[in-house]
């Protein structure tokens, strides 16, 4: 921590050296999840770590914050080799770190989450008063203004529980910041947010290294970037001289040729509505999540939902599935009126759904992938008829296939799968149950090109075998992309519905969403 | 009673050294080694002149594991929900009391027909107890550890209300020989016993109960998404465990032929906790093993005999079961084990002297 005087210079990654990782290897349950990773972060400079699913982006946030231990290679912090540390250790040496999911106690509040473990020490234990200034300070260094110390952080929305957990992070002025994934569930606005803040966070000289798969966040905010595949490091660029293709292709490891045919899937043709709808709701709604909405849905369509997080669709999705029980209209399924109590009732209706955080807590951890996607079977068929091992394998196996899970990952618990792969195995999971409605909750976030292509494609072909879809996602040239009729959400309600076609365009349905006199933001 | 697929004999002998419980075979092996110490006549088993049936002290303890194991088994599944079952004890009494009141006001108290209705009966009202601690941990959504608690006060009471406070006998041939009769030498209870526990998991294992009550027991959030009635698996767990305290009850006081109100099945869902743990299971919910929970059965029993035998005073009796049970836990704790391997590392001479020693302990 002794060499203090940093230049920040037009390129700013020319400053001085602040942390060199190289050749670590990490190992995470008796697999190698590192194999001779490395980053070198200079001061002032924001640095992105791409890679897909499973490359080991956050096995490196670990090793590099003393979460797991590292059993080769080298961290050198400022040009000294750190030796095994815990999470404590790698802090106190100025290495600082905010989680994917922001770990912080709801019940307290914005200045107590910030400073616990950290909390101002006086002669009589804790200095309460100095403990809130010091909070209050860091806010304020960070624009933060604007949060009130005293909330009780389960108050906050997601984002500024994210800033909060930066806040906690930056307190001591660390040397390095390691974020993973801070904005994977953010919206454009709120990203932004993020992003003016960790700009100023380098403005003071620190290091940040983030990790994120969102090319346009990558590009928009940081200097350079490092890509790992299959658990090394296979290049850094400074994103200035790369362009996106590049990019995607090092992380893929394929060259660019192949990779033009993922890209532009485009479908073949739009679905003219026709016979009666299977799923219609008529003024289907729950006070306090989202007003009456009206929505008809036929076989082999892809009906998307299109509106920011918090709009409504989301909540309309779970209303429509029973995992929140309507208070107001009706659904019917082929024209007979349901009352959708919980998802088990929607499961015997064949109305699968694949939850937006389906990947965090849709599966059952503990149980393998193989256990999580006969489960869903086999909770249709009761308990007395058990799936046979016969029927498990030909089902596991063709699901796992057909959306390019891997097949050494099938008898692995869950909760040692990548994100994407979680995503994936709980689309297969309701597929297992041969759903005629299925709706689908953001299914490629969090997933790389790959796997979001893998899913796209299948959501495809799912709708040319006849299966009505509704498709919700916070990307709107995906849902402008994939479906053939949209519907727009807003304030939590419906507020158009429009086809899609050539004519239509994501900025069409942007200023839907924003044509308004009385929307004030 | 896994679904494991034993490579034959030696296949068999490996996948029993890496399970929990094999700590357990290991723990009534060393004390029965104990008891052969103090006799050397302790594991003889002779052939009683007068009726041609077995008797010993391994036979005894067989006989005392019944009650244990059927709680166990009920536990096991409770546990494997998240949840614990507090009242299984009371149950067990409530089961004893029923019973002995039917058998003492029938009119032809030594009949068959009235065991089979003082079985029936018995066995009726464990379930419908276990179906209260169901209705209020599913329904009502209490947490496990009260309401299983607030049936484990509530049933010693009715029990008490049931034979008026008093320790109510029968004379009935029939009930009587489900805890003291034998079949082909072997004595009846621990034969019912463990064809109980068979049925059982066969039933959990070969159907798809096992793997849903696993489920909701790891991530109930997670369950519910995939379409599993939560409801209706807890409820069969407990109703489940009811009834197997019933059985058990029934085996309590069959063997005496006497309820004692204040005393049978009193405590003894501790000992079924301790069996499950034992087993394998973790309290956390989720994995289950009845097989390991069985073999904590039978190691409560062989403790309880053996304290006996030793003649630790009663007093001493609860801290030595602890001490037992302590270093049990000790041994299967990954921590400990880890701890054990990297000495065993540092020092290779010293691991088969270092071992030893701590079982013992």
């Amino acid at each position: 921590m002794s060499d203090r005087s940093l230049q920040i210079s037009e390129a700013p990654w020319a400053g001085a050296e602040v942390l060199r990782a190289s050749g670590l290897v990490v190992d995470r349950d008796s697999s190698v999840a590192l194999d001779g990773a490395g980053v070198t972060l200079y001061a002032g400079e924001i640095h992105a770590l791409m890679g897909v699913n499973g490359a080991g982006k956050s096995t490196l946030v670990a090793a590099l914050t003393g979460a797991l231990p590292v059993v080769g290679g080298e961290i050198r912090l400022d040009g000294r080799a750190l030796g095994r540390m815990t999470t404590t250790q790698a802090s106190a040496a100025g290495i600082a770190s905010v989680y994917q999911e922001a770990s912080l106690c709801g019940n307290l509040s914005v200045a107590e989450n910030i400073m616990i473990g950290q909390e101002a020490r006086g002669r009589f234990g804790i200095d309460w008063p100095e403990t809130h200034r010091v909070a209050r300070r860091t806010l304020s260094r960070l624009g933060l203004d604007d949060l009130d110390s005293t909330t009780p952080v389960w108050a906050l929305p997601v984002a500024e529980r994210q800033l909060v957990a930066i806040a906690r992070a930056v307190v001591h002025d660390p040397r390095v910041l390691v974020l993973d994934e801070p904005t994977s569930s953010l919206e454009p606005h709120e990203v932004e947010r993020i992003f003016s803040v960790l700009a100023g966070i380098r403005a003071r000289g620190a290091a940040v290294l983030f990790v994120s798969h969102i090319l346009e966040q990558v590009f928009a905010v940081s200097d350079r970037v490092t890509v790992l595949r299959e658990g090394r490091d296979v290049g850094t660029f400074e994103t200035d001289d790369i362009d996106r293709a590049e990019l995607i292709s090092v992380m893929l490891g394929q060259d660019l040729d192949s990779l033009r045919m993922l890209g532009s899937g485009t479908r073949p043709h739009r679905q003219e509505p026709e016979g009666d709808p299977i799923y219609r709701t008529d003024k289907l709604g729950l006070r306090g999540a989202v007003a009456p909405v009206d929505i008809d849905l036929y076989r082999g369509e892809i009906l998307g939902f299109a509106g920011l997080r918090g709009s409504g669709r989301t909540e309309f999705a779970n209303v429509m599935t029973g995992s929140l029980r309507a208070d107001t209209g009706e659904a019917r399924i082929d024209g007979r009126v349901v009352k959708m109590r919980d998802p088990a009732q929607a499961l015997r209706l064949r109305l699968g759904m694949v939850t937006e955080d389906a990947a965090d807590d849709g599966l059952v951890t503990g149980l393998t992938v193989r256990q999580n996607i006969v489960l869903a079977r086999q909770a249709l068929r009761g308990w007395a008829d058990p799936v046979g091992a016969a029927e498990a394998d030909t089902l596991v196996e063709e699901l796992t296939e057909s959306l390019s899970i891997p097949a050494d990952l099938i008898d692995e618990p869950v909760d040692r799968l990548s994100t994407g792969n979680r995503r994936r195995v709980a689309l297969a999971r309701i597929l297992a149950t041969r759903p005629r409605v299925l709706i689908l909750d953001d299914p490629t976030r969090g997933a790389d090109v790959a796997a979001k292509a893998a899913i796209e494609r299948k959501i495809e072909r799912l709708a040319g075998d006849g299966v009505a879809i509704v498709y919700i996602s916070s990307e709107m040239e995906d849902v402008v992309r994939l479906s053939d009729r949209i519907a727009i959400f807003r304030d939590r309600e419906k507020i158009a519905e429009v086809s899609s076609g050539p004519g239509l365009s994501v900025d069409t349905i942007v200023e839907l969403i924003a044509d308004d006199s009385h929307y004030d933001m | 009673m896994n679904s494991s697929k034993p490579a034959g004999a030696k296949g068999l002998v490996a996948e029993v050294v890496r399970k929990q419980y094999f700590w357990g075979i290991i723990a009534i092996v060393l004390l029965l080694a104990v008891n052969v110490f103090k006799d050397p006549s302790y594991l003889a088993i002779s052939i009683s002149p007068t009726d041609g049936n077995l008797v010993g002290n391994l036979i005894d303890i067989l006989r005392a594991a019944a009650p244990v194991l059927m709680i166990a088994v009920g536990m096991c599944l409770v546990v494997a929900t998240g949840g614990i079952d507090l009242s299984v004890g009371s149950i067990m009494v409530v089961a004893g009391a029923v019973s002995m009141e039917l058998l003492a006001g029938s009119n032809a108290p030594d009949s068959l027909g009235a065991a089979f209705i003082a079985i029936v009966v018995a066995l009726a009202i464990s379930g419908l107890l276990g179906a209260v601690n169901g209705v209020l941990v599913s329904v009502v959504g209490l947490q496990p550890f009260i309401s299983t608690l607030v049936v484990m006060l509530a049933g010693r009471g009715l029990a008490k209300v049931i034979t008026g406070g008093q320790n109510t006998s029968a004379v009935n041939e029939p009930f009587r020989w489900v805890a003291n009769g034998y079949a082909i030498g072997i004595p009846v209870v621990f034969v019912l016993a463990v064809l109980i526990t068979i049925a059982v998991g066969m039933l959990v294992r070969k159907s798809a109960l096992g793997l849903m009550i696993e489920a909701i027991g790891m991530d109930a959030k997670a369950a519910r998404l995939a379409g599993l009635n939560r409801r209706g698996l807890l409820m069969t767990a407990y109703i489940s465990s009811g009834l197997l305290a019933g059985v058990a009850g029934i085996f309590a006081t069959a063997s005496v032929m006497t309820v004692d109100v204040s005393r049978t099945g009193y405590q003894l869902e501790l000992d079924a906790i301790l069996a499950v743990v034992i087993g394998g299971t973790s309290l956390a919910g989720g994995k289950f093993n009845i097989t390991g929970a069985a073999i904590g059965a039978i190691l409560i029993a062989t403790l309880d005999k053996t304290v006996v035998f030793l003649g630790v005073s009663s007093s001493a009796t609860p801290a030595f079961k602890a001490i037992v049970i302590v270093a049990l836990c000790l041994l299967q704790s990954e921590r400990v084990r880890a701890l054990f391997r990297q000495r065993r590392i540092q020092r290779p001479t010293g691991t088969a002297a270092t071992k030893k020693e701590t079982v013992s302990a």
